[in-house]
């Protein structure tokens, strides 16, 4: 087991805490560039949209898990991102000027949101995002000499410099993870700036960080600014994946989506951002293979135990009608969910911080160090 | 002006189905402070229990509502036992998150058992209508409207002048103070939960007439029951109703009167005017921060 000792600030806020970062790190960066010739078409698809995914997740836990402001309407900023790409496009704008844009637009649309914001707390937030994003979802219907309404848009594809870059090229995928990359490393300077500080310092009590001296009101719509603008950026990138976006895309749905991302994920750091949307990404190729295989695997076990081949059959033939039945993956979206909320609340990463503390206590290991404490709910009427 | 009265009368029978949901947003966050975002779907559930009753097994209306209530009643005492009581306690949000998923595992279950077309019970009062000179008013619409207000009154008196109601009451203010006084906070939940899907089943089985049951039907309606609720100031029990028939009357008002999309979204603005301007709602009390 490794002791860090820390002599002053500046060892408490390295980005390497120590060599063990890089060299991991560096490995999963190399495994990451060397991806497109190892894996297939369909995997690195999918690998792009962890990329994206992940962007928004960073995006989501600045605003949720580091200041506290819960939402569930960033479906919305990522169809403003998306829209302002498609838009900015029809008229000859280059890449990296409507990339700009639309960050910025969405940035200052997050603003907006998150003034009239500081008002709000707990859930009447949460239903306020919501009715932003539904309203932004009606609007993107109506506006149609924008956003050519329901018949959706065409996103051209992407050329950068000169260079045409399909969306299912390398070259897109080292500018998906170049994104990602780079807001991870952005956020995780932020989080260690002044700024940062201020963020956790809001969430862990908003009357501590104010008596303080944090300018709580500058601070959120700040962190709403950041998160918006990171997900406009992850918008110009979904828009010229999926090649054609309509509002029926960016629906409630999908605010749900990502923060089941950080969710599963872990919302304390930015590893769950990841890890839940490997997670989210995933499942779908997941539970296919399930839908495909899983009836010949139960009844070759069905077989295996002793059941005659009729049998064996009648299991497989049933179980493949149980696991084609409609609506099978929002039953299973929903369990997770729940299973997650009750018995893996820090999520994926928590699990693997879990993990790697059993292995470094052993035999000496305690449930109780990640028990979550109880808070009994006092009224919010009275706080 | 006659246009302007059917309009009214539809929008207040639809915003009575969305006070109704609130009803239930209101109850349970009223005894936990927790919102339970699957409470459209509850009433979805509730709906296509009573059309399993009804519409199947040929049980009379009465009956097969009185069915569904006690039916959804237990429902929801499983739901709350199984999905909320053991993060009771912990932070809002993981409570909303667990009740999104309870809505997407009850969305999903019921298109499976019941498919996805829309469905229809029988009512005895689905067919006629009441004229009141060159006024026509349906039976069903005012039937929801009548239903409600018993309701109401019924969870009014409920909460304010009964024991369960004050033990209800004060677990919300405090759970631990409340559990020191000798209150069984657990059962208390317990039994929210049960009241508020009981209130949900009625909304779904009331509705059947209107918009027909589908899967669905518990999402779409239960966002608007959020204008609504909070509208009448979250935790008032007259204010969830007052709050649902003027979402459901500037709906319909904007349906009929303003361009296409406003109906929509009508809702949704009025939503974030209440927030902004005074977000303790209609209803709701007027209380100052403590630090």
């Amino acid at each position: 087991m490794r002791f860090l000792f820390k002599t002053d600030y500046e060892d408490d806020i390295k980005l390497f805490p120590h060599s063990g970062y890089v060299a991991t790190y560096g490995v999963l960066l190399a495994l990451l560039l060397i991806a497109p010739y190892l894996l297939s078409s369909y995997l690195m698809s999918q690998l792009v949209f962890v990329c994206i995914y992940a962007t928004v997740g960073v995006a989501l836990l600045i605003l949720t898990g580091f200041t506290g402001q819960a939402s569930l309407g960033h479906a919305a900023f990522l169809a403003i991102g998306a829209y302002t790409a498609a838009y900015l496009q029809k008229y000859n704008v280059p890449f990296p000027v409507y990339f700009l844009a639309a960050g910025v637009l969405t940035g200052i649309i997050g603003a907006m949101v998150g003034f009239p914001a500081l008002r709000l707390t707990g859930i009447y937030l949460v239903i306020a995002t919501i009715s932003f994003a539904l309203i932004v979802e009606e609007i993107l219907a109506r506006w149609e000499s924008v956003t050519n309404g329901n018949e959706g848009m065409r996103v051209k594809t992407l050329s950068l410099l000169g260079v045409t870059v399909p969306r299912d090229s390398p070259t897109f995928y080292y500018l998906c993870l170049a994104v990602l990359v780079l807001t991870i490393v952005g956020t995780l300077n932020l989080l260690r700036s002044p700024t940062g500080r201020a963020f956790v310092a809001i969430r862990d009590s908003e009357t501590a960080a104010r008596s303080m001296g944090v300018n709580v009101a500058l601070y959120k719509v700040k962190s709403f600014a950041i998160s918006a603008a990171i997900t406009g950026f992850a918008g110009v990138l979904f828009a010229h994946k999926l090649s054609f976006i309509s509002p029926e895309m960016f629906t409630l749905q999908l605010s749900i989506e990502f923060i089941i991302v950080i969710l599963i994920g872990g919302a304390f750091s930015l590893h769950g951002a990841v890890l839940g949307a490997i997670f989210i990404v995933m499942i779908d190729p997941f539970l296919t293979y399930l839908k495909d295989d899983m009836p010949g695997i139960i009844a070759g076990i069905a077989a295996t135990f002793g059941a005659s081949s009729a049998t064996a059959g009648n299991i497989q033939s049933k179980v493949a009608a149980f696991a084609s039945l409609n609506g099978l993956k929002g039953a299973i979206y929903g369990v997770i969910i729940v299973l997650f909320v009750l018995f893996e609340p820090l999520g994926l990463y928590g699990r693997w911080l879990k993990i790697k503390l059993f292995f470094q206590l052993f035999p000496l290991y305690k449930r109780a160090t990640f028990k979550r404490q109880k808070i009994y709910v006092k009224s919010e009427r009275n706080r | 002006m006659l246009d302007f009265v059917q309009q009214l009368v539809s929008g207040v029978a639809l915003g009575c189905v969305y006070g109704l949901i609130a009803l239930g947003f209101v109850l349970v966050y009223k005894a936990t402070e927790v919102v339970n975002f699957a409470q459209g779907d509850l009433m979805m559930l509730g709906g296509f229990f009573a059309f399993t009753f009804i519409g199947m097994m040929g049980l009379n209306y009465w009956i097969g509502f009185a069915g569904a209530v006690a039916a959804m009643a237990l429902f929801g005492m499983l739901a709350e036992r199984v999905v909320v009581r053991p993060i009771l306690g912990y932070p809002q949000f993981s409570i909303i998150m667990a009740t999104i998923g309870l809505g997407y595992f009850l969305r999903s279950i019921a298109g499976m058992i019941w498919g996805t077309d829309d469905l229809k019970i029988e009512t005895p009062f689905s067919q006629g209508v009441l004229r009141m000179g060159s006024l026509v008013l349906a039976y069903d619409k005012l039937s929801v409207i009548a239903a409600t207000m018993i309701l109401c009154a019924l969870l009014w008196l409920f909460f304010n002048k009964t024991t369960l109601g004050t033990a209800m009451r004060a677990s919300s203010e405090n759970m631990l103070a409340a559990y020191y006084m000798g209150i069984p906070v657990k059962r208390v939940v317990s039994i929210v939960w049960a009241i508020s899907a009981a209130v949900a089943t009625c909304a779904g089985v009331l509705l059947a007439p209107i918009t027909f049951i589908h899967s669905n039907v518990g999402l779409v309606l239960g966002l608007k029951a959020f204008p609504a609720a909070v509208l009448g100031g979250f935790g008032s029990i007259p204010g969830a109703v007052v709050g649902g028939v003027l979402i459901g009357v500037i709906e319909s008002m904007a349906g009929f009167y303003l361009a296409e999309g406003w109906k929509d979204v009508a809702p949704y603005i009025v939503l974030l005017a209440v927030l902004l301007l005074k977000p303790e709602g209609l209803f709701g009390l007027h209380v100052r921060k403590k630090v």
